[in-house]
C-alpha cells in the first residue's frame, strides 16, 4: 500500500519537475568547477533551445525521436517487459522505409508513398522486436547489434548510391520526402509523434486490449485468469513497441536525411528509457519529458559551440545527470512532495 | 496465571490514531500486551489491527498517542527501529527467499560482516540453541521453496527470533497452515512465552483465540470495543462484539434440487514437470443445484484440480464434459472459453490470480470480462460502465468501503473477495468455482459469502467448492469428495460426513 499516494497531475507534472530542479543544482555546481558562469550556461542552453523559431524547429525534431522510443519503452513496461532495443528497431525501422521509398519513389504520389512508408517502418520495427519476443534467449539488446552491422553491410554492398564512395543510399525522390520547416530539421513526424501519444493512451487505457496488456505487466497469474494468451499478448507488446521505436526512421530518413544513412538512430533508443521513465511511463509525461530531452540535445549543441569550457562530453555529463535524476534518484523529492500534500489536507 | 494488567506491560499502546485520508483507520487505541502471555487482538477486516500492529512495527507512523515499551516511551520510525527495540512481526504472506536456505534466510538483514561464511556459522549456532530451547526444529541447509507451509512459516518465526525479538507478533498466522500445523504453531508459541517472550496474535478465527490466548482484545471499525480474558468469554460473545450483532455460526440451508450434469470430469489426469502425476484419473460430477465440496489436506491435488477445471492449465489426459461441450487433451480449452461457457471461477489466491492490486476497484470488476458488452463497445473500454457495474457490485454485496475507484489493493481480504464473488457471480454462471471462498475473510463476512453461495445453489448454479477448512466444508457441501495424492480418495454424502472419517479419507485410508 502506499501511504501518501500523489494526486495524478502532481505525480505526471510536480515529480519530474522537482527533479529536474535537483538536477539543475546539481549541473550547477559541476558547470562552476570547471570556471564556467551557471547562470550564462543556463542562458545559453536555454537560448539555444528556444531562442528562435529555428531552434525551437530542432527542439520539437529532436523530441520527435524522444517520443517515439519513449513510448515504445512504455509500452513494453506496462507489458512488464524491458526492451532495450529501442536502438536496433529505430535502426530497422528506417531501414524499412527507407527500402519503401527507394522502390516506389519514382512510381507512386507521396500522398501515397509516405503512409506506404511509414506503415513499412512500423512493420521492420516490429519484425525487429518479435524475434526477441518469440524466443527469449535472445534478447533485444542483441539484436542492436545484429541490426549495426546488417546496416553497414547493406549501405556498403548493396543499398549504395552507384559511383558514390559514401556508405549511403541514393536520395529519395520528392515523393518520399516529408515537408519540413525551412532552415531547421522539424518536419512533419511531429504530427505522426502526437497522433502516436494519443493512440498509445487510448490502447492502453481504454481497450479491452490494452486492458489485459496491463493486467499482464502488473500480474501474469490475473492475466491467465482473465483468459489472456500470455505469449500473444506478449508478442504484440513487443511488436507495437518495436513499430513506435521504427518511426524514429520515418523522422529520420523521410523527414531529415531523404535517403539511407548510417547511425541515424544513435543514441535515441537509449535515451527512449529515460524519457519513459521520467515520463512515468504516460504519454503525457513522456511528451514532456521528450520535449526536455530534445530541448537539452538542441540547447547542448549551442552550448558547446558558444562556450570553449563546454566541451560536447560535458553536456553529454549534463544530460546524464538529468538523467539520473529523473531515472534512478526519481522517488528523491517524493517524500518531501508528500509531506506538503499531506499538510494540504 | 497472574493478574495481567499488574505485571508491567512489555508493550503499551496510549491513544494510538492512524487515519488514512477520509478514513479514520485506528481510532484513540490503548491496549497492553503482556510479556509471557499470548495476547490475542481480533476484529473483522478493516477493523484496523494489521494497521495497529503495522504502527507497532514502524510500517505506518501515528497521527498521534505514543508507544511504550517496557514503560518507556519510544519512537519507532522504521522496521529497523522496531526491530531495535525488540519487536519482530510474522506477516501474514511470507517474506522469504525461496531460492536461499533457511540458513541464508535467517541471515538476510543480519549477515554479520563483509564476508557471509562466519555470520552464517554464527548462525547456525543459533539456530541450533533456538531449535533446541523452543522445539523449532528445522533443517538449516534445505531450501525455503522446498519446505512446507508450516515450516516456512517456522523459518519466519526463526528469522524473527535470531534478530533478538522479545514481543512477536503474528498477522493471520494460521490462514495458510492445516489444522494440525496450527497446533503446532499454537505449542511453539506457548514455549516462547515460557522464555518470557510477548506474543500478539492479530487473527479473526474464533476457535484459536480460545484455544490460544490469555488475553483478548477486540477492535470494530477502528476502535477497541472490549478486552476481555480469554477464560471468562466465548466465541459467540466475541462474535457479537467483533460484528456489533448477533453472528449466526452455522448455516440453515435446504435439501439441494439436483438437475442436469452441467461439468463431468472422466479419468482427468495431470502430469507436472517433473513427470509426476499431480491429477490421477479423477471422475466427478457436478450437477445444477447443488454444491460439492472437495476436501483434502493442501497439496493433493485440489488446486490443479480447480485450475484445470477453469481452463488454466490443460490437462494431459482424461476428458472434461462442460455443459455439454466436450473437452481433452487434443482439444484443450483457455479461461476465457470456459467463461463463455457459463463457468465462473474465484481463485484460491485472490491477490495473485484474482486481481490486480494497483488497478481501481471498477477495474478488477471487470477482470476477464473486459472484452464483453456493456464493457466494452466498438473495442474501446467503457470505464463509466464498469463504474457503475462496481458499485452496483459493491451495493449487492455489501463491500467496503463503496469506493470504485480506490486501488484494489486498498481493500480488506474479505472486501477483496466479496468483490471478486461478486464479480463471478453477476453473470449468473451455470458452473461456479470457487477455491477457498473465505480464506482469511472475517466472521460477518463468511456467514454472508457462505449464504451467497447457497443462494446461488438455490438457483439453479452447480457449485464447486474447494476449502481447506474442514469447517466450511461441512456447512456448504451437499456431497464431499476427499482429494488423497492426486486422487478423488473417496465420496461421502453431506449429512452422513462426519470429521473423524473425513480425516481418515484426507490421510489416505479407505472407507470400508
Amino acid at each position: 500500500m502506499t501511504r501518501n499516494a500523489l494526486p495524478v497531475w502532481a505525480e505526471i507534472v510536480l515529480l519530474p519537475l522537482a527533479n529536474i530542479v535537483l538536477a539543475f543544482l546539481a549541473v550547477g555546481v559541476i558547470v562552476v568547477m570547471i570556471g564556467v558562469n551557471p547562470f550564462e550556461a543556463l542562458k545559453l542552453l536555454v537560448l539555444g533551445a528556444l531562442g528562435s523559431k529555428e531552434s525551437i524547429g530542432y527542439t520539437l525534431y529532436y523530441a520527435t525521436n524522444f517520443t517515439f522510443t519513449g513510448l515504445a519503452v512504455a509500452v513494453a513496461f506496462h507489458a512488464g517487459l524491458f526492451n532495450i532495443g529501442g536502438e536496433g528497431q529505430a535502426y530497422i525501422g528506417g531501414l524499412g522505409c527507407g527500402l519503401a521509398v527507394l522502390a516506389l519513389d519514382s512510381i507512386l504520389p507521396g500522398w501515397l508513398l509516405i503512409p506506404i512508408a511509414i506503415v513499412a517502418a512500423a512493420l521492420f520495427g516490429a519484425a525487429w522486436a518479435a524475434v526477441p519476443a518469440w524466443h527469449i534467449v535472445i534478447t533485444t539488446i542483441m539484436f542492436n547489434f545484429v541490426a549495426s552491422a546488417l546496416m553497414v553491410y547493406l549501405l556498403v554492398n548493396v543499398l549504395i548510391a552507384p559511383r558514390s564512395m559514401t556508405p549511403q543510399s541514393r536520395g529519395f525522390g520528392v515523393a518520399g520526402q516529408l515537408p519540413s520547416m525551412p532552415g531547421s530539421a522539424l518536419n512533419l513526424s511531429i504530427v505522426l509523434a502526437a497522433l502516436c501519444c494519443v493512440g498509445v493512451w487510448v490502447f492502453l487505457w481504454r481497450t479491452p486490449t490494452g486492458y489485459a496488456l496491463r493486467t499482464m505487466g502488473h500480474n501474469p497469474d490475473a492475466a491467465l485468469y482473465a483468459g489472456t494468451d500470455l505469449k500473444r499478448m506478449t508478442m504484440l507488446a513487443m511488436c507495437l513497441s518495436g513499430a513506435l521505436a521504427g518511426f524514429v526512421g520515418v523522422n529520420e530518413l523521410l523527414g531529415v536525411h531523404h535517403r539511407i544513412v548510417l547511425d541515424f538512430s544513435a543514441g535515441y533508443g537509449f535515451a527512449g528509457i529515460a524519457v519513459a521513465l521520467m515520463g512515468r511511463n504516460h504519454p503525457a509525461g513522456i511528451a514532456l519529458a521528450a520535449l526536455l530531452f530534445g530541448a537539452l540535445q538542441q540547447g547542448g549543441a549551442e552550448l558547446a559551440f558558444d562556450i570553449p569550457g563546454m566541451t560536447r562530453e560535458m553536456v553529454v555529463v549534463i544530460q546524464g545527470l538529468i538523467i539520473l535524476f529523473s531515472g534512478a534518484l526519481v522517488q528523491l523529492p517524493r517524500p518531501w512532495l508528500q509531506a506538503v500534500f499531506a499538510r494540504g489536507r | 496465571m497472574q493478574p495481567l494488567t499488574r505485571t508491567s506491560p512489555a508493550l503499551e499502546l496510549c491513544a494510538v490514531d492512524k487515519s488514512f485520508g477520509a478514513v479514520h483507520a485506528v481510532r484513540a487505541v490503548s491496549l497492553r500486551i503482556a510479556k509471557s502471555a499470548i495476547t490475542g487482538i481480533v476484529g473483522e477486516n478493516g477493523a484496523g489491527k494489521s494497521t495497529l500492529m503495522s504502527i507497532v512495527y514502524g510500517l505506518f507512523q501515528a497521527d498521534g498517542g505514543d508507544i511504550l515499551i517496557d514503560g518507556k516511551e519510544v519512537r519507532i520510525a522504521s522496521p529497523c527501529d522496531a526491530i531495535a527495540h525488540g519487536i519482530g512481526m510474522v506477516h501474514q504472506h511470507f517474506m522469504l527467499v525461496e531460492t536461499f536456505t533457511v540458513l541464508e534466510n535467517l541471515v538476510l538483514g543480519a549477515e554479520g560482516g563483509p564476508l557471509l561464511a562466519k555470520g552464517l556459522a554464527a548462525a547456525r549456532a543459533e539456530l541450533a540453541r533456538l531449535a533446541r530451547d523452543y522445539g523449532l526444529a528445522i533443517d538449516p541447509d534445505a531450501l525455503v521453496a522446498d519446505l512446507s507451509v508450516g515450516e516456512q512459516q517456522r523459518v519466519e518465526i526463526l528469522k524473527v527470533l535470531f534478530r533478538g525479538a522479545r514481543i512477536l507478533i503474528l498477522d493471520e498466522p494460521s490462514a495458510v497452515l492445516t489444522p494440525q500445523e496450527t497446533d503446532q504453531l499454537f505449542r511453539i508459541l506457548r514455549a516462547l512465552t515460557a522464555e518470557g517472550v510477548a506474543v500478539v496474535l492479530i487473527t479473526h478465527k474464533l476457535r484459536e483465540v480460545m484455544a490460544a490466548t490469555d488475553t483478548v482484545y477486540v477492535m470494530r471499525q477502528g476502535e477497541l470495543v472490549a478486552e476481555r480474558r480469554t477464560a471468562d468469554t466465548n466465541p459467540e460473545e466475541l462474535a457479537e462484539l467483533m460484528v456489533g450483532r448477533k453472528v449466526l455460526l452455522s448455516l440453515d440451508k435446504e435439501a439441494p434440487q439436483r438437475g442436469q450434469v452441467r461439468l463431468r470430469a472422466e479419468g482427468l489426469s495431470l502430469t507436472d514437470g517433473q513427470g509426476v502425476a499431480v491429477l490421477d484419473g479423477i471422475n466427478l460430477e457436478l450437477r445444477a443445484g447443488e454444491i460439492v465440496g472437495i476436501a483434502g489436506v493442501s497439496g493433493n491435488g485440489q488446486s490443479e484440480l480447480l485450475q484445470v477445471l477453469a481452463g488454466i492449465r490443460k490437462p494431459t489426459g482424461g476428458r472434461l464434459t462442460v455443459c455439454g461441450r466436450v473437452l481433452d487433451v487434443d482439444r484443450p480449452v483457455d479461461p476465457a472459453e470456459m467463461r463463455a461457457l457459463g463457468v465462473a471461477h474465484v481463485p484460491e489466491d485472490r491477490r495473485r490470480q484474482g486481481m490486480v492490486g494497483a488497478f481501481r476497484a471498477s477495474e478488477t470488476a471487470i477482470l476477464g470480462y473486459q472484452a464483453e458488452p456493456p464493457f466494452s463497445r466498438n473495442h474501446l473500454l467503457d470505464l463509466p460502465a464498469a463504474f457503475s457495474h462496481c458499485a452496483d457490485l459493491m451495493a449487492r454485496f455489501d463491500v467496503r468501503p463503496r469506493a470504485p475507484g480506490l486501488p484494489s489493493a486498498h481493500f480488506s481480504g474479505g472486501n477483496q473477495q466479496k468483490l471478486i464473488l461478486a464479480r463471478e457471480m453477476a453473470r449468473k454462471p451455470k458452473v461456479l468455482l470457487v477455491g477457498q471462498p473465505t480464506r482469511g475473510v472475517d466472521i460477518g463476512a463468511i456467514e454472508f459469502i457462505h449464504r451467497q453461495l447457497v443462494q446461488a445453489r438455490d438457483e439453479g448454479c452447480a457449485v464447486l467448492v474447494i476449502s481447506a477448512e474442514l469447517d466450511e466444508i461441512l456447512a456448504l457441501a451437499d456431497r464431499i469428495l476427499v482429494m488423497f495424492e492426486g486422487r478423488i480418495a473417496g465420496e461421502v454424502e453431506a449429512g452422513r460426513a462426519h470429521e473423524r472419517s473425513l480425516g481418515l479419507l484426507m490421510a489416505g485410508a479407505t472407507l470400508s
